[in-house]
């Protein structure tokens, strides 16, 4: 049975470390600021949540795995609102690659403002 | 299975390296915050693979604290760089130019 967790947690563990690895991959390659926070944020909350259900299996009879579901749950509530005030300080100070975005909803309520 | 540790630890250090290029190369601000992030994500991933490899539960409070740190941080970033552009806009107004 452990030997069975084992490999379903390892699996789950190489699954996130690949995250991880795609989001630096897409940190160097991309071509904007947007599209950089698009790829960070993939090992912020689905690679956490793999690496720590990772985690969970292999220490499973210990009772301190609660902390896992809190460090997930922190994660969850605080990394959408730092994105959404890094994207909003990068559009409103000009930080933006307009060429690259096809339909720029934001602009238009602002000019209607 | 020891492969697939090996192959864990070099994934996430891959990772490492590439998120720190873009925090060399820049070019804004933004970016760099947005760099640390990744490479904190990625500070959280190795110690808890760490953690799960030596079925150790005593560093899952630093995960705790890393988590809320890398919040902190880029949103402070955040609001600096607004505050800034927000005091050269006034001094252009003050001085007259656009």
């Amino acid at each position: 049975m452990t030997e069975v967790l084992d490999w379903i947690a390892i699996v789950l563990l190489l699954a996130g470390a690949a995250l991880s690895f795609a989001a630096g991959v897409g940190l160097v390659r991309f071509p904007d600021l947007l599209s950089r926070m698009h790829t960070a944020a993939k090992p912020q909350i689905v690679g956490l949540a793999l690496i720590l259900a990772g985690i969970g299996l292999r220490l499973y009879p210990d009772p301190r795995v609660g902390v896992l579901a809190l460090i997930l749950l922190f994660q969850i509530f605080t990394v959408p609102v730092a994105s959404h005030i890094a994207g909003r300080v990068a559009y409103r100070t000009g930080r933006v690659r307009s060429d690259l975005i096809a339909v720029d909803e934001l602009q238009e309520q602002l000019d209607r403002d | 299975m020891t492969y697939l540790w090996i192959a864990i630890a070099v994934l996430l250090g891959a990772a490492s390296l590439l998120g720190m290029a873009r925090l060399v190369v820049g070019p804004t601000i933004l970016d760099r915050a947005l760099s640390v992030d990744v490479l904190l994500a990625s500070a959280i991933a190795g110690i808890g693979a760490w953690a799960a490899f030596h079925r150790d539960p005593t560093v899952l409070p630093v995960l705790l604290v890393l988590s809320l740190l890398g919040f902190v941080g880029s949103i402070s970033i955040s609001r600096f760089v607004a505050r800034k552009q927000r005091d050269k806009a006034e001094s252009h107004e003050r001085s007259g130019t656009p």
